[in-house]
């Protein structure tokens, strides 16, 4: 039930495009059309929930305060190293993905082009992270909490894509054509993504 | 020499090269208003059909008579109630002005409840009228586009949103921001993804929450409380709305407090069956939503929280309060924000009825749902448009390929 509740929470309470505004670079550069954007959020799903859980593992064994206790070293804290590490993880992760996807899935890996590595630096991915860091999710939350984001990650560029697509025939002014109006566009998504917020189940 | 011939003489100055150029929207605006247009189809498709968007938004209008009328009642009626019986003191313009007519805060007075409350309804809605319409017109004239009658219902269920005693100010804001980001930008009429009035309103919502909500702003007395039934009914229950005086037949009749229009389900009731019955509304959505509210209402009925007060409200109770009724039928079935695709509009409605019922439960942070379910509704609309397209694709294709 608790589990139920943070994937609930991950998805749609918190989700990390329209209420924390995290990863808007490829949100709003990807979301031009429906099968691309399904396309970049499988991936951020992929990626999520494989690096929040993987990330949580090295936070937990080797470096948070103490986590070195099993090899002797209970006095070390290495926790400065926390974004490095999680970068470098994050990173490797993605460079599998595309590997992946470049034998398996062409289309898709051209469709994505440069952003499947930016990925990388995309914030919502490290952001995952560092909410399970801060909150201090257990190693199943995280599991949780990394496919649940994701999900609402995927979730709200798909939603939004499909907005774009029907806004094609939209007559938006000329200062506003392009990026201009994506930016109103998911804060009026996020407008109706308010409804969740304080839901409790 | 009648109207008709004024504008035929008026009509060179404001077309391309007269001295009025500029001003053609709102020549057109009148004009059309006015008179059927003398403007024949140039290109395809030539659909002979007397409903046209003008025809259907006064229709819409028509169909929100019931509803405003009950509006001006009702909020004249829990004033004079709330002056009468509980002492609450009515010290502001309004009130003033009402005793200056020759009235008393009487409840059983029905006029001097309608005049009251015409002193609350009119204010709300020419300042609506009067603000979005200058937006309307400005981005008319810049972009060089049509005014659309659109406006005078977005004007109209925007102002059938508002607590009865919403300072005027808040009212021009709210507007200006449903008429402005809600559709300008977009390009007016027909191109925006969101309910421009629930827009205005949503905004008005999360950015003045102490003058949108809570249990002081539904009566229109200054600083008299008295909870609408789902402010109670979050709170304490079934058992704490009946003890709060409230009956099924009060609620769908419209004798409770609330925003302007949303009281009276009955009113509604009427003016939503003749959009069914004309077809301007889409009966799908409409059935989606109801059906959508009955299954989620039984679901947290039987299976909901016990420490959950508002999980055991019955279904009927559901639409009888709160700005379900008014959502429902003219909120969810905006054919512009709603989904396109006939099953698509089903999965539509259902989501917003299942969206209303799961916030007024499940939401300790809103009491009512309604409009943040059909807004939400709205954001998946395409997206469920493009998956209904889909379907209909990949079945096709199947069906060609036995063939």
């Amino acid at each position: 039930m608790e589990l139920l509740n943070l994937f609930i929470t991950a998805v749609f309470i918190e989700n990390l495009a329209l209420s924390f505004f995290l990863g808007m670079c490829t949100f709003l550069a990807i979301s031009k059309k429906i099968e691309t954007a399904i396309g970049l959020g499988i991936a951020v799903v992929v990626v999520q929930s494989l690096t929040v859980p993987l990330n949580n593992l090295i936070n937990h064994y080797l470096l948070a305060e103490g986590a070195l206790a099993w090899a002797g070293l209970p006095d070390v804290d290495l926790s400065f190293l926390g974004f490095l590490s999680f970068i470098g993880l994050i990173a490797a992760a993605v460079q599998v993905l595309e590997m992946f996807l470049d034998r398996y899935v062409p289309a898709l890996y051209n469709a994505l082009g440069i952003f499947l590595p930016l990925i990388t630096v995309n914030c919502a991915i490290l952001g995952g992270t560092l909410f399970m860091v801060e909150r201090d999710y257990t190693f199943a939350e995280s599991v949780v909490y990394g496919v649940g984001s994701g999900l609402g990650w995927a979730l709200a560029i798909v939603l939004m894509a499909a907005v774009r697509e029907k806004l094609k025939y939209a007559d938006i002014p000329a200062g506003l054509q392009g990026l201009g109006s994506a930016f109103m566009t998911a804060g009026l998504m996020a407008l109706g993504f308010m409804a969740f917020s304080g839901l409790k189940l | 020499m009648s109207l008709r011939d004024r504008f035929h003489r008026w009509e060179p100055h404001f077309l391309p090269g007269g001295k009025w150029e500029r001003w053609y929207p709102l020549y057109e605006m009148v004009e059309t208003f006015l008179y059927w247009t003398n403007q024949p189809t140039k290109s395809a498709p030539h659909v002979r059909d007397a409903i046209d968007l003008k025809r259907m938004m006064s229709y819409v209008v028509v169909a929100l008579l019931p509803a405003v009328l009950m509006a001006c009642y009702n909020t004249g009626y829990q004033a004079n109630l709330a002056v009468s019986a509980f002492g609450a003191e009515k010290g502001d313009w309004r009130g003033a002005l009402y005793l200056a007519l020759g009235f008393s805060f009487d409840p059983e007075s029905v006029v001097g409840n309608f005049v009251l409350g015409l002193l609350h309804f009119l204010p709300i809605y020419l300042t609506t009228l009067v603000v979005g319409g200058l937006w309307e017109v400005l981005f008319a004239i810049v972009r060089k586009h049509e005014v659309n009658e659109g406006f005078l219902v977005t004007s109209m269920l925007y102002t059938l949103t508002m607590p009865p005693n919403a300072p005027l100010w808040l009212v021009a804001l709210g507007i200006s921001f449903g008429v402005v980001f809600g559709k300008e930008i977009f390009g007016g009429t027909g191109k925006n993804f969101l309910n421009p009035a629930l827009t205005g309103r949503a905004f008005l919502f999360f950015a003045y929450p102490s003058a949108m909500s809570g249990d002081t702003v539904w009566v229109a007395v200054d600083g008299y409380a008295r909870a609408t039934p789902l402010g109670i009914g979050a709170s304490e229950g079934m058992a704490g709305i009946a003890q709060a005086g409230y009956t099924w037949w009060d609620a769908f009749l419209g004798f409770i407090p609330g925003s302007l229009g949303e009281t009276s389900a009955l009113a509604i009731l009427i003016g939503g069956l003749f959009l069914l019955y004309t077809k301007i509304a889409s009966w799908r959505i409409v059935a989606g939503v109801a059906i959508g509210v009955i299954v989620t209402t039984l679901l947290f009925n039987w299976f909901g929280p016990a420490n959950n007060p508002m999980a055991a409200m019955p279904w009927y109770w559901h639409f009888a309060v709160g700005g379900l009724m008014l959502a429902m039928f003219f909120m969810a079935t905006d054919p512009v924000s709603a989904s396109m695709t006939q099953a698509g509009r089903w999965i539509f409605g259902l989501l917003i009825g299942f969206m209303v019922v799961l916030i007024r439960v499940a939401n300790p942070a809103f009491p009512e749902g309604a409009m943040l379910a059909v807004l939400f509704a709205n954001v998946w609309a395409p997206f469920i448009d493009y998956l209904v397209m889909r379907w209909h694709l990949s079945r096709r294709e199947r069906r060609y390929v036995q063939l």
